[in-house]
Formats: C-alpha cells, structure tokens, sequence
C-alpha cells in the first residue's frame, strides 16, 4: 500500500476514511451495530411478512416470497450502482480502500442477483406457470448476473492488485453503460409478463399498506446486511493485502 | 495511420490469420445448426436472420483473440503507445483493420448462407444491411475486451465472458432489424437503433480500450 501522504495537512470529513487505518477502526467499531440491526430488521420484516399478513386475494400465499424477491432484487441493482461509484473513486482518487469495496462488493451482488432470480423462478412457476420467461425483467437481470460473473472474473484473472483494480474500474464504468442499454434494448425485444413495480415514489403504484411496511423493514433489513457484509468483505481484503505486503518484504529481507 | 492499417491487414490476409478461419467458422456453426434443430425448412426459414447474426458474432469473437495478443507478444503495441499516433487512434485503426479483414467478409458471406437455412426472400437486403451496421460496433466492443484482458495469459475464455454481455444491444437490433426485415414488417426502427449503438460505440470506446491498454502497458 503506497504511503505517499507528504501533504502536512491531515486531511478530513469523509475522504479521511481513504486510510485503510481509519477505516478499520470505524468499520470495527460500527460492524456489531451493523449486524445486530440487520438482524432485528430481517428477523421483524420476515416474521411479519410471513406470519401476521394476510394472503393477496389473487395470489393467495405466493405474494408473501415479495419479501425476500424485491429487496434483492433492489440490493443487486444498487450494489452494481456501488461498485460504480466505487471505481469511479479509484480511478479518479486513487483511494485504495475504494478499489478493495468495489471488489467485496461484487460477490454480495452476484449472490442478491441469485436470490432474485431463483425467487422470481419460484414465484413465477405458480403465477405465470413457468419457472422462466424470457420477459424484460427478467432478462435484464439475467444480464446483470453475467456482468458480475464477468467483473469477479477479471478480478481473479490478474495478479498485480493495482493494475486489477484499474482495468476492472473500466470494466464497470463500460459495463454500466451497456447494462443500461440492455436494459433498454430488451424493453424493445420482447413485452413481457412481470408485474409493475411494487414500489416507486408515486404512491398510486405501490403495493396495498399490509404488505408496504413489513416489506420496508425487510429492505430496511438487506440495505443493512449489504452494508454490514460490504464493510467486513473491504476489512478483510485490507487485511489480505496488508498480509501480501508482509510477505514480499520478507522476501527482499 | 494508414502504415498502420496496410499492416495489419496484410498480417490479417497473408499470414494464415483470422481472415479464413472466421469465414470457415461461420459456416461450420451455419452448418451444424440444421443438424441440431432438424431440416424443417419452415422452422428453419423462421429461425435464420437470429442464427445468421448469432453466427456473425461469434465468428467476430473468435478472431478477438489475434486482435492485441500477437501485437502484445512481440512488442508492437508498446510501440504503437509510444508513438505519435494517439493511443485511441491506433487502436481505432485495428478495429477498422480487424472489420475489413472479419467483419465485411462476414457481411459478403452472409446471403450465401442464408441460402442454406432457408431465409425468406424479402431478408436478403435487410440482413446485409443490418450486418453491414452492426458489424463495427461488434470489432470495436471486441478491440476493448481485448484491450482489457491482453495481459492475462490464455485470457479468450475471459475475453468471452466479458465481451459476450456487451454485445447483447447490439444483438438484439441487429437480429430484430434482420427479422423484421425477413417477415416483411418495418425494420426502420431497429436499423435506426443499431446505428445509433454502433456510431456511441465508435464514439467512446477507443477510450475505454486505450485506458485499459495503458494499464496492461504499464
């Protein structure tokens, strides 16, 4: 880890947790919050979801895996959204701490983009009668998965850690840009049969109050189990460099 | 640049490159398709424009792996950055060289293998067409992912990994605009959005490839 601080000044606010040091100690100090929160949130949403809502009037039982499929569904966006950020970062400020999120970051997203797609199967095999469609949806998130696939490979590929960090930034910011245009282009292949959206802003379209605030405790739930896992995952790969460093000096010694 | 280009297209055509064996390929995968779905011509006339271009494209990606790797091996490529040419223009110059040498003769080859799976008449024009503009945006994709993975050792596996997501735009208004065109329905829309990827693609990933070049070079 290069140590090429030469400015006096210490710097401060946000960009102060750039030191894998600080990093550390806050992320050491916030990790049990994090989980014990993340547990009460799912534990609650789930429990609640599952056993204290009533069943949808069409969709009887099925409706209750809603809990489990769209805030994985939201997290696997939104963590490919982080990595983006992320490598951004790196690539402009070249803050290690960055590049090794970026990279924890991506198996947590690869396993929510599972989760909700093998939900979405399960709960599209009683609902449509099949456990896949090639349905826009569903095959904008098929996509998304190969982008993770994609990303880690490329992480595993390369040796050198910076040189790995580099070109897997680009990769995502390239990525991104195709991702949302797959997006796009198979809105235009094929119409599909995927409900509207459970959730936006306009609250015409959201799902009826019984199941809006069990499912909020449940995204609350896996925001904070993404986060949680994020911040370990970094600490580790910190920690696996740190261990990489040690080693190489050993060897000159 | 235009030293660059007669270069690499005389390695392409003359040194047993991938001139060829793209063709070659394209054909074996046009070939083996009726033995895997069975000779119903009805079928097959139905599934030709997406076969056709599926075909295309992986021809295209299995002539990637020559793009940068022999280059990279013998030391051109740390030439051509430190050259005066920009990095992005030289490797804009391969993609071009990398389309004339796979892409066009793919394009040219196309009608004859519509042929064999059948396609409808009224395809003909609009399956070229389509091929003719999707065609760059596949060499041009394809010269970033070989950009990105030059310095990984046997990196074509990777290489197709991370190429293949991003020609699914491509694809799909590539194939639509073919289809359409083969079912006599308006295949403006499609062709239109083709274009539009491929002429972004042309725009801004010379970028991206030179970017991740450079630091493969470092």
């Amino acid at each position: 880890m290069s140590v090429s601080d030469h400015t006096p000044k210490r710097p401060s606010g946000f960009w102060s947790y750039a030191n894998p040091v600080k990093f550390l100690g806050f992320s050491q100090r916030i990790l049990p919050t994090l989980w014990v929160l993340s547990a009460i949130c799912l534990v609650v949403g789930l429990i609640w979801g599952f056993f204290f809502t009533p069943d949808d009037f069409r969709q009887g039982s099925t409706v209750k895996i809603i809990y489990l499929h769209v805030p994985s569904a939201l997290m696997a966006i939104n963590a490919w959204f982080m990595m983006l950020v992320a490598s951004l970062i790196w690539l402009i400020r070249r803050h290690h701490v960055s590049a090794l999120a970026a990279k924890a970051a991506a198996p947590v997203g690869v396993v929510m983009t599972l989760i909700a797609l093998f939900t979405g199967a399960v709960w599209g095999e009683p609902m449509w009668g099949t456990w896949w469609a090639w349905d826009p949806r569903l095959t904008s998130f098929l996509i998304l998965f190969l982008f993770y696939l994609g990303y880690i490979a490329l992480w595993s590929a390369i040796e050198d850690p910076d040189t790995a960090a580099d070109l897997t930034s680009v990769l995502c910011l390239v990525g991104s840009v195709f991702a949302v245009l797959s997006r796009y282009a198979v809105n235009f292949w094929n119409q599909g049969l995927h409900q509207g959206a459970s959730l936006s802003l306009d609250k015409e379209e959201n799902v009826a109050d019984v199941f809006y605030f069990p499912l909020l405790v449940c995204i609350a739930g896996f925001v904070l189990l993404f986060f949680a896992l994020v911040l370990y995952r970094t600490g580790t790969e910190i920690r696996l460099r740190r261990t990489r460093a040690l080693q190489a000096r050993e060897v000159r010694a | 640049m235009k030293a660059l280009l007669k270069r690499d297209l005389m390695l392409a055509f003359r040194a047993g490159g991938g001139f060829g064996l793209g063709l070659a390929f394209f054909l074996i995968v046009t070939v083996l398709v009726p033995f895997g779905v069975g000779p119903n011509s009805d079928l097959l006339s139905r599934i030709a424009p997406g076969i056709l271009w599926l075909g295309a494209l992986l021809a295209c990606l299995l002539s990637l792996d020559r793009l940068l790797a022999l280059d990279w091996e013998d030391g051109t490529l740390d030439l051509l950055a430190t050259s005066p040419l920009p990095l992005e223009a030289g490797l804009s110059i391969k993609a071009l060289a990398h389309w004339i040498s796979t892409g066009l003769p793919l394009v040219l080859a196309a009608p004859v293998l519509g042929i064999l799976l059948n396609l409808p008449t009224p395809g003909y024009g609009w399956l070229v067409l389509s091929l003719l503009l999707g065609t760059p945006a596949l060499s041009v994709i394809g010269t970033f992912g070989a950009a990105l993975t030059v310095g990984v050792k046997r990196g074509g596996l990777l290489m197709s990994l991370l190429v293949l997501p991003l020609y699914v735009p491509t694809l799909i208004f590539g194939a639509e605009a073919a289809r359409r065109g083969a079912t006599g329905m308006d295949a403006t829309t499609p062709l239109l959005m083709l274009a539009g990827i491929t002429a972004g693609v042309i725009a801004i990933m010379p970028f991206a490839s030179a970017a991740a070049l450079r630091v493969n070079l470092r």
